[in-house]
C-alpha cells in the first residue's frame, strides 16, 4: 500500500511536472516577443521602411566598416551609442505609431519603423 | 603660371600650387599666397619673396584607431605624414587638422594623434569631424582636448600675418535626411566675426565636411553653407579647405576657391563610382599612392591657382 502510494505520488509528480513544462512551453510561445531586424550596409538601412506589431523588438546590426548610429528623429525616443562593425542595437516598440530615425553621423541615412496592431 | 602675376589686382589673391595626400603646404608672401606640395617643397626650397613668406600644412582624416582594409594601422600612416612635414626644409608656421582625427572618439585615439603631432613642435589648429563626436556626450572629449577658447561646438578664428583663418564646425547637431550643418548660432557668430574686416583681407576657412555639395547622395556637402558663403562673398580672396571625402576635389565660385584634402588613413571612392562611400579596399602596395599626389590648377576669377600634391609613396 505504502509502495503503491509512493508510485502514485511519483506518477502524480511526473504528471504535474509534465503539465508545468507544457504550461511553460505554451507560456513561452505565447510570450515570445515578436522580433525584427534591420541590417545596416553600404551606408543604408537595408529595409528602410519596416512595419511591425506593437511589442516588437527591432535589432539593428552594422555591417559596414564605418561606424553608424540609430537615432530617433525626435532625438530621444531611442538613441544608440556608436555602433562599430558588427555591433547591434535593439529597441522595443510598445505603442503604435510611425517612428522615423536616422544615422546621426551620416544623416542622409534614414528609415522608419511603422508600428500597428 | 607667371602670367597670372601680371595683373595689379592680385595683391590679395591666394594662389595654391600644391595639394598633398599627406598634406598641402601653403605659402603666403605679402598679400600673395601660393602653395606647393610636400614633395616638391622637399626637393626645392620655396622661392624667396619680397616680404617674409609663411607656410602652413593641412592634414586631414587621420582616423587614428582605424585598422581595417585597406589600412591595418592608421597610426603608422599618420606618423609617415608627420615625418614628411618634419622633413620640410622650410618649417610651416602651423598645422591645421580638418577633422576625423579619431575613428571612434576614444581618448587613446585623440591622445595618440596629439602626441604624434606634438613631435613637430608646431602649433596645431583643429576642427572636429563626425568621427570625433562619438563620445557619449557628443563631442565633449574632442572639445575639452582640442577646443580651448573655441565657441559653441568648437568654432573659432585667428589672424596670422595678415590672413584671417576661420575654423567652422559642420558635424554637430546633424538633421535627419540632411548633410553637414553649421546652424544658426554659428552663422550669427561668423557674421559678427567678419563684420569689421576689410574686403581685402585674405580669408582661409577650414571645416571637415565640404562647404559645397560634392555629392548629395552620399551626404557630401553642407546644407546651410550658402549662408556662410554669402557672408564671405565680398572678400577678394577666400580659400575653403575641407576633408571628409578622402580625395582631392576643387571648385571655384566667384572669388572663393574650394579644396578638399586626402586622408592620411584610407581613400574613398569617387562620387557615384561605388554603391556607397567608405574605405576603398585597394591592394596594400597601392595604399600609399592612393593617399597620393594630385596636381591641379585652380581658377579664381581671372586668377589661377595651381596645385601640386604629394603622397606617402616615396
Amino acid at each position: 500500500m505504502k509502495r503503491a502510494y509512493k508510485l502514485l505520488t511519483f506518477q502524480a509528480a511526473a504528471l504535474v511536472g509534465a503539465g508545468l513544462m507544457m504550461a511553460t512551453v505554451s507560456e513561452m510561445t505565447k510570450a515570445a516577443p515578436p522580433a525584427a531586424t534591420v541590417e545596416i550596409g553600404n551606408f543604408t538601412f537595408k529595409n528602410p521602411t519596416l512595419t511591425v506589431k506593437p511589442g516588437t523588438t527591432v535589432t539593428w546590426t552594422n555591417g559596414d566598416d564605418i561606424p553608424h548610429t540609430v537615432v530617433a528623429k525626435d532625438l530621444h525616443t531611442f538613441r544608440s551609442k556608436v555602433l562599430d562593425t558588427g555591433d547591434k542595437f535593439s529597441f522595443t516598440f510598445a505603442k503604435a505609431g510611425s517612428f522615423g530615425y536616422f544615422c546621426s553621423l551620416h544623416p542622409h541615412m534614414t528609415g522608419v519603423i511603422i508600428v500597428k496592431a | 603660371m607667371d602670367d597670372s602675376l601680371s595683373d595689379n589686382d592680385r595683391r590679395d589673391f591666394l594662389r595654391c600650387m600644391a595639394w598633398a595626400g599627406t598634406g598641402a603646404l601653403f605659402a603666403f608672401s605679402g598679400g600673395l599666397g601660393k602653395s606647393t606640395g610636400l614633395d616638391s617643397a622637399l626637393a626645392a626650397p620655396l622661392r624667396p619673396a619680397a616680404t617674409a613668406p609663411f607656410t602652413f600644412v593641412q592634414l586631414s582624416d587621420s582616423h587614428i584607431g582605424f585598422n581595417k582594409p585597406p589600412n591595418a594601422d592608421a597610426r603608422a600612416t599618420f606618423r609617415e605624414a608627420i615625418a614628411k612635414v618634419k622633413a620640410l626644409p622650410q618649417q610651416p608656421d602651423f598645422i591645421i587638422h580638418t577633422g576625423d582625427v579619431s575613428q571612434l572618439s576614444r581618448d587613446d585615439e585623440f591622445d595618440d594623434a596629439q602626441q604624434m603631432l606634438k613631435d613637430t613642435g608646431l602649433p596645431v589648429f583643429w576642427v572636429p569631424g563626425e568621427h570625433d563626436m562619438l563620445d557619449p556626450e557628443g563631442g565633449k572629449a574632442f572639445l575639452s582636448r582640442f577646443g580651448k577658447g573655441s565657441k559653441g561646438a568648437g568654432w573659432y578664428s585667428f589672424d596670422h600675418r595678415g590672413v584671417h583663418f576661420i575654423a567652422l564646425v559642420n558635424v554637430a547637431d546633424l538633421k535627419p535626411g540632411g548633410m553637414g550643418n553649421l546652424g544658426a548660432e554659428q552663422l550669427k557668430w561668423l557674421k559678427a566675426d567678419l563684420a569689421g574686416r576689410t574686403s581685402s583681407t585674405p580669408i582661409v576657412v577650414f571645416a571637415h565636411i565640404p562647404l559645397w555639395t560634392v555629392y548629395a547622395e552620399w551626404g557630401w556637402g553642407t546644407d546651410d553653407a550658402a549662408e556662410a558663403l554669402k557672408l564671405l562673398a565680398r572678400f577678394g580672396s577666400v580659400t575653403v579647405l575641407n576633408g571628409h571625402i578622402h580625395q582631392i576635389t576643387q571648385k571655384v565660385e566667384g572669388r572663393i576657391a574650394f579644396h578638399t584634402a586626402r586622408s592620411t588613413a584610407f581613400p574613398q571612392p569617387a562620387p557615384g563610382t561605388a554603391p556607397s562611400p567608405g574605405p576603398l579596399k585597394v591592394p596594400p602596395e597601392q595604399l600609399h599612392s592612393m593617399l597620393g599626389i594630385t596636381d591641379a590648377l585652380f581658377v579664381r576669377g581671372h586668377d589661377r591657382i595651381a596645385l601640386i600634391d604629394s603622397t606617402l609613396a616615396v
